[in-house]
């Protein structure tokens, strides 16, 4: 089977003598294409890698410096009067005010902060789809019950809820608390996820193709994942991209507030809050970890404007206004 | 008018039962243990029971949940479990120090991100632009706490000789209002501009695009005019949506801003009984949030239509 294109291509060739002269791009590679050029996209691609391999061999800088991420050194880490020392020496980033080396927390901390971004905004996305699709392409009662529902959930004061869902669960082992918070932030976002899908599938519902295809004897469960999601997939995408760095922030504010993930398991957000008064004396407590906060974030964010454009270039830059999440 | 008025109204009250319900049930069937957390460590087993007796957490759960509706129509939100004080007066005595915080908060960010966006839209993709986007997606890639704590380490120590200690717990928030205030407000400003100028730069790109304003041009109107009279009023719409839904939403959502600064605000008040099991306090304070949310969606509507004429018209 050959796609219109490359017949297009072949006559082509034909047409002019050289076979090299033409070339059919494909959708994909054409969003590659734009995605290349876009410096600052890439910019922040290389910025997330390099962060990602900085949590990948956290276990090398433990190894490396002899300090493991929960082991306390109040010894060569705290000075004569019990504060923590800077940067330098044995703890080149600094230690906290246990005499806990902060390079290797923050590498540990970085593997939380990206496996929490990124399961959270699949989750949320695999969620949303799914039940945007449905309240979309069903219609009637099923897409009142999910539509009101999503509204109670966009009403629910989420960080009150989210703080007292992750209290009640008495979760005490690191892992437990990682999985609920997971839980919990792909809970409070797949709402404005499936809200999105379920505009767009309204939208494609009354499109020719899917009358087409309807006619052709297709069933519901087929045009659903055969017709319509393969339409959804730019918007998808860019969702989910820009749904990652709302989940780190989510994440880091739970666990600064001591309700996120547990220790010894060290976050970004209880670094910074366990760092409590200590942070105002101690420059490196706040800088490390705030400083990688927002580099992956800001990253992730101009990562997502970068992929939203290359996916559709003539889309205009988004109104969306409900980003802030204090 | 009044039939869609009514039914909002209708609505409003519907999504108030359910939370209030959803929270009740939810914080009974999974409580933490508040009989711990006042007896002590080291209370006996009937020391326990008697305090659940007391509290009246001994009753099965739909005589309990009878009991809260009927005190929850008399306005009577209960006692808190630990010490014993009406939730409405702790609330009270809370919610001005929110109030506070937010509408100053709201009046920095609504002026700033709106200021942001016009600048933006007037010359789209210039250095204006550029820059008013980046400060917008650095805010909205900020985690709140870091921002506080960051400018409570740059300013705090210079800001008067109490420094930080200013910010713990204790005086009355009259006593250096604005020296206390200035910090928090424009922590939560900065969280809150992002979003704020890129809604006010797209909706005004949309309204600028739009035929009136060529005939508005066209009529020889100064361009000061034409952008902030029938560009900007169309385009505030929107804006003034997200903001009243932002400002009903964010009397619940301080608990970070309030917790870097020391602030004694609802956010505090919240996030202590929910860690302590309080569960007349959650139950209140997630009532008020609601209810400040659905009230603001109620006001938002109706300043659409006055400040929108296309909205009136269809």
């Amino acid at each position: 089977m050959s796609s219109y294109a490359e017949v297009e291509t072949r006559e082509l060739r034909k047409a002019t003598g050289d076979a090299e002269a033409v070339e059919a791009r494909s959708p994909f590679r054409l969003a590659l294409r734009r995605f290349r050029r876009d410096r600052v996209a890439v910019a922040a691609l290389a910025v997330l890698a390099a962060i990602a391999a900085f949590a990948a061999l956290a276990p090398l800088w433990a190894h490396l410096t002899g300090h493991p991420y929960s082991a306390t050194f109040p010894a060569t880490g705290l000075d004569a009067g019990g504060q923590p020392r800077g940067p330098g020496g044995r703890f080149p980033l600094g230690a906290d005010q246990l005499g806990r080396d902060v390079l290797v927390r923050a590498a540990y901390g970085a593997r939380v902060s990206l496996a929490v971004g990124i399961l959270a905004a699949l989750l949320a996305a695999l969620a949303g789809t799914a039940a945007g699709t449905l309240a979309g392409y069903a219609g009637g009662a099923v897409d009142t019950l999910i539509a009101r529902l999503m509204d109670v959930t966009l009403a629910l004061p989420y960080l009150l809820v989210a703080i007292m869902l992750a209290t009640t669960f008495q979760v005490t082992s690191a892992a437990a608390s990682l999985a609920l918070t997971i839980a919990v932030i792909a809970f409070f976002s797949f709402a404005a996820f499936g809200r999105v899908v379920r505009g767009r599938v309204l939208a494609l519902r009354r499109a020719e193709f899917i009358d087409a295809a309807r006619a052709l004897g297709a069933t519901d469960a087929r045009i659903m994942v055969a017709d319509v999601l393969p339409n959804l997939v730019p918007q998808i995408t860019v969702l989910t991209s820009l749904l990652i760095p709302a989940s780190i922030v989510f994440e880091a504010t739970l666990s600064f507030l001591g309700v996120g993930v547990r220790p010894p398991m060290p976050s970004w957000g209880s670094m910074l809050g366990e760092g409590g008064d200590a942070v105002q004396t101690a420059w490196w407590l706040l800088a490390v970890p705030g400083v990688l906060l927002l580099a992956t974030t800001l990253s992730f964010n101009l990562l997502g404007d970068g992929v939203r454009d290359a996916l559709d270039p003539r889309a205009a830059r988004p109104a969306d206004g409900g980003g802030g999440r204090p | 008018m009044t039939r869609f008025a009514a039914r909002r109204l209708l609505y409003a009250l519907v999504v108030l039962w359910l939370v209030s319900t959803l929270v009740f049930v939810f914080l009974h069937v999974s409580p933490v243990p508040v009989e711990r957390v006042i007896g002590g460590p080291r209370a006996t087993a009937d020391t326990l029971a008697q305090i659940r007796r007391n509290l009246g957490l001994d009753r099965p759960l739909p005589v309990q949940y009878w009991l809260f509706l009927g005190r929850l129509l008399h306005g009577d939100l209960g006692d808190s479990y630990i010490n014993g004080t009406p939730v409405t007066t702790l609330i009270g005595d809370r919610l001005p120090t929110t109030l506070w915080l937010v509408s100053g908060a709201g009046v920095l960010w609504f002026a700033g991100g709106v200021g942001l966006g016009v600048l933006g839209a007037i010359r789209p993709r210039g250095v204006r632009d550029r820059a008013a986007t980046v400060f917008a997606l650095a805010g909205l890639s900020t985690p709140p706490f870091v921002v506080a704590l960051a400018l409570l380490q740059v300013f705090a120590t210079r800001l008067g000789g109490a420094g930080v200690h200013l910010f713990e717990a204790g005086p009355p928030l009259q006593e250096h209002f604005l020296r206390r205030m200035v910090l928090p407000w424009i922590a939560l400003a900065f969280l809150m501009l992002a979003s704020y100028t890129r809604l006010t730069r797209s909706a005004m790109l949309d309204v600028l695009a739009e035929d009136y304003v060529r005939t508005a041009r066209a009529k020889g109107l100064p361009e000061r005019r034409v952008v902030l009279r029938h560009g900007l009023r169309p385009a505030l719409a929107p804006v003034v949506t997200q903001f009243g839904v932002d400002l009903g939403a964010l009397i619940g959502s301080t608990v970070v801003t309030e917790k870097v600064f020391g602030l004694q605000g609802v956010g505090q008040l919240v996030y202590r009984s929910i860690t302590a099991g309080d569960t007349p306090v959650i139950i209140g304070v997630t009532l008020l949030v609601t209810f400040c949310v659905v009230a603001a969606n109620l006001l938002v509507d109706i300043g659409y239509c006055v400040l929108d004429p296309r909205v009136r018209l269809a």
